[in-house]
């Protein structure tokens, strides 16, 4: 076990140090932040100072160097539009994201993974087909236009709900939440769901299959044989075999509701991670991007690791050893 | 991190103790506020935030024309000195004096600003030494005359001394150094959602009407409209185009419009060699660069349909320009109107120059910066087409955009110009003066555009302290530049805003978006 992480944290140096390298050479092939940063008066020599004071009119590999430099010693460098810490801007910035998308993976799981059971149970009735054929627009709805219909309905035409922004957060451990005030509730109470449609009907899809197939084998035959309850042999031989790739999903999932809730929260202006990443593109803010980057693939290793850990729980034939993974 | 943290700790005690204020207003910006620090970085929706919270010595009314600000006069004294009387009794939040001291220091710190990638500096460089002559009087001496100083000081934002020596941008952003004597009060500024403001009562150009302000940053067209429309902001910046008409149709908002200082025009690439993007019928590179000569440049201009273009894609929130700087500007030639449109006369223009047939032309555009920037260049492609000159339309990102613009890699691309002085000067010098590293010109004339007679004209005017006579060389050195077509000008955009009814505001040419200046009605 300990073998197995220390291995899974060394390729992970790797993958970061792989990372780094190709976003520098990508924003330094896209351009110049100068360019449209500086005030379109500035006369030339203005602008080339601007350039050198950044670091800018260095050459790639030593941008790259000074960088590596102040990251391992945990900086990664200052943003050059907000002239604060890079780091220190995610940091600030991941409550929202974090909680927007525990919110979106909770509310998927208590839906998707039921609503799935029963249309694996009773595929045949009319309640099981209409989970599946609802799934189906779970899938097929862009992100981004159910955003603004929940607005136009819930916010505009009915006026229950905010249409943006993030609601008042209070401090737990240091860190500010919305989840535990009424005004934070009910600003997710529209972004979350939004965020969470494709993974309740990617977890429907997925249980459903998983129990149809589950129902057939032997050993769901046999519990039954022995005169089992419904309940228990749905709820513990099925359930419980039927999670393995259901919390494989779940655990890419989460990462990618954190990576990519970009759409979410541009609709829902939540100021997120997601919202800072594509700012920092459009101003060419190169330390925020690496940053981010970093951050998120930091992120991933580590979800992999805990559905790796999860996954020797669930399954005792499953041994975490030095090549598995 | 811990630091980080803390802070987001503290800004959220200072939420729950104080709460909405009862007269609070809230509005919705369209672009982000990266910084508080009113010197870092020279953005306009940052500036627009220093506005509330900083004054400056001169200041700008709705028309762009210079009015007092901290400075009650001003006026040159001998060829190379300025001298600025200041308000008297103005203080800062923190109950201080604000005096000449604190100007000085603010013009210095402007220049110690380390590390920003767009700095004030273009505006307080010509100043060689400031002589404070008492609390309320200031002098700027300058190595040559300098008649734009009123003009460039009205850039510069006045921070307190105390607070502010020593204090870095991230200070100004949690508040610590965060003191003005503008009419609003610094209270929180949440980066990329936020920023709140509280109103200063002791303000010396008059109570604010509302006593709070929230400005939320609603970047997406889309979510910005819905958060007028469900009510959770009074008023919205920039609403999108196609959605006026429905908020103008809905009694329940009112929106408003004003022309602002900001063309819209084509650049042509001037220079000898020709590019891959203007080819013969064939799709071969042409052997000579056609926009070097004016019958093709004028054929172009005459090819565009500028009311067609300002009615159909801009839905009339436009007005077609044949100019450079919008009327009320400094510099505005009254009477000189856009090329009529003459799809005729273009194709005997193009047949005279040597291409009967026409070329073929990719028109580059940036994507998202300018209001319909995209469906302007669209349409103009069209139109270029039915004389002959068949064209298509490439757009990306600004930020690669540009890079590439000012390397001279397109043939033919869109820009706009914002005349932040309000004077006709501003876009002459940076687009159309000769390229010169050493003399700072031509910063962005990324056509390459070189005229000496222009040069001339322009170098007169920028050296000229009579105003009328300035004015008078501008606008013969802008004549001379439409003559001679050396950029196509489209239309002057409008800067619109939508409120809610019951809240009214006076439209501006620089396109702020002022709290102070919201009313209820």
């Amino acid at each position: 076990m300990l073998v197995f992480v220390i291995r899974r944290s060394l390729q992970s140096v790797v993958v970061l140090v792989a990372m780094s390298v190709i976003v520098f050479v990508g924003v330094y092939a896209i351009g110049n932040p100068i360019d449209i940063l500086i005030n379109p008066q500035a006369d030339q020599i203005d602008r080339e100072r601007a350039i050198a004071a950044l670091g800018l009119d260095r050459p790639l590999w030593e941008q790259y160097l000074t960088f590596l430099r102040g990251a391992v010693t945990g900086d990664l460098g200052r943003s050059f539009v907000h002239s604060t810490s890079a780091l220190g801007l995610i940091v600030e910035k991941m409550p929202a994201t974090l909680e927007l998308a525990f919110s979106a993976m909770l509310i998927a799981i208590v839906l998707g993974i039921p609503l799935g059971l029963w249309a694996g149970l009773k595929p045949d009735a009319l309640s099981g087909r209409t989970i599946m054929a609802g799934s189906i627009l779970g899938f097929s709805l862009p992100t981004f236009w159910v955003g603004l219909m929940l607005i136009m309905v819930f916010s505009v035409m009915l006026g229950w709900l905010p249409s943006n922004g993030r609601g008042t957060t209070v401090d737990l451990f240091g860190v500010p939440l919305s989840l535990l005030t009424v005004d934070g509730l009910a600003h997710l109470a529209l972004p979350a769901p939004n965020l969470a449609l494709f993974n309740v009907a990617l977890l429907i899809r997925l249980t459903r299959s998983g129990a149809r197939e589950a129902l057939l084998q032997d050993y769901v035959k046999f519990a039954r044989a022995k005169g089992l309850s419904n309940r228990r042999v749905i709820g513990v031989h099925v359930l419980r075999n039927i999670l393995i790739p259901v919390v494989t999903v779940i655990g890419l999932q989460f990462g990618a509701l954190i990576a990519f809730a970009i759409v979410t929260e541009s609709v829902f202006a939540w100021p997120g991670m997601g919202k800072l990443l594509i700012d920092s593109i459009n101003l060419l803010d190169r330390p925020v991007i690496v940053a981010y980057l970093l951050v998120i693939v930091t992120l991933f290793i580590a979800i992999n690791l805990a559905v790796d850990i999860l996954y020797s729980a669930l399954d005792p034939r499953v041994r975490l050893s030095e090549g598995g993974g | 991190m811990r630091r980080a943290l803390g802070t987001v700790v503290a800004i959220v005690a200072l939420a729950v103790a104080s709460g909405a204020p009862a007269q609070s207003l809230r509005i919705g910006l369209a672009a982000d506020v990266t910084s508080i620090d009113p010197h870092y970085i020279n953005l306009i929706p940052n500036n627009n935030i220093a506005e509330h919270i900083f004054d400056k010595l001169v200041r700008m009314d709705a028309d762009s024309r210079l009015v007092p600000g901290l400075a009650t006069s001003w006026k040159p004294i001998g060829a190379t000195t300025w001298e600025f009387r200041l308000r008297k009794g103005v203080k800062f939040h923190d109950g201080s004096d604000l005096t000449a001291a604190d100007v000085a220091f603010s013009i210095d710190r402007v220049a110690r600003i380390e590390n920003s990638p767009g700095p004030f500096v273009a505006y307080t460089k010509a100043i060689t030494a400031i002589d404070i002559v008492d609390p309320t009087t200031i002098r700027f001496r300058t190595a040559s005359p300098h008649p734009l100083m009123p003009n460039d000081l009205s850039t510069i934002y006045i921070v307190s001394r105390k607070v502010a020596s020593g204090a870095s941008t991230e200070d100004f952003n949690t508040g610590r150094a965060t003191v003005g004597s503008g009419p609003y009060r610094f209270v929180r500024y949440v980066n990329g959602d936020r920023i709140e403001l509280v109103r200063n009562d002791g303000w010396w150009g008059g109570k604010a009407p509302f006593s709070g302000v929230t400005f939320r940053i609603l970047k997406n067209d889309a979510a910005r409209v819905a958060a007028i429309l469900s009510g959770d902001v009074d008023a919205i910046e920039q609403p999108p185009i196609a959605d006026l008409t429905r908020l103008s149709a809905d009694p329940r908002f009112v929106v408003v419009s004003k022309i602002s200082h900001r063309v819209i025009f084509f650049n042509f690439n001037h220079l000898e060699r020709s590019s891959p993007f203007v080819t013969d019928r064939d799709g071969r590179q042409l052997a000579r660069n056609p926009f070097r000569d004016l019958r093709v440049r004028r054929a172009m201009s005459k090819a565009v349909n500028r009311t067609a273009m300002v009615e159909r894609v801009m839905e009339g929130h436009a007005s077609p320009s044949g100019q450079l700087v919008s009327a009320n500007l400094f510099g505005h030639v009254p009477g000189l109107e856009a090329d009529a449109f003459d799809p005729e006369g273009a194709k005997r223009l193009l047949a005279e120059a040597g291409y009967p047939d026409g070329f073929q032309l990719t028109i580059h555009a940036p994507a998202g910066r300018y209001v319909n920037d995209e469906k302007i260049a669209q349409a103009a492609a069209q139109m270029l087409t039915r004389v002959g000159i068949v064209s298509k339309v490439e757009t990306l990102p600004m930020a690669p955009y540009s890079a590439r613009a000012s390397r001279q890699e397109f043939s033919f691309h869109l820009l706009g110009w914002g005349a932040s002085t309000g004077k006709a000067s501003s876009p002459l010098r940076s687009l159309l003066a000769t390229f010169d590293r050493d003399k700072g010109t031509g910063a962005v004339n990324w056509g390459r555009y070189s005229n000496p007679a222009l040069d001339l004209l322009i170098a007169e005017a920028v050296g000229e302290v009579d105003d009328g006579r300035r004015r008078g060389l501008l606008e013969q050195a802008t004549r001379l530049a439409m003559a001679d077509v050396a950029l196509m000008p489209l239309h002057f955009q409008f800067a619109i805003w939508a409120t809610r009814k019951g809240i009214a505001y006076a439209p501006r040419t620089d396109e702020y978006t002022l709290a102070f200046q919201f009313r209820a009605t």
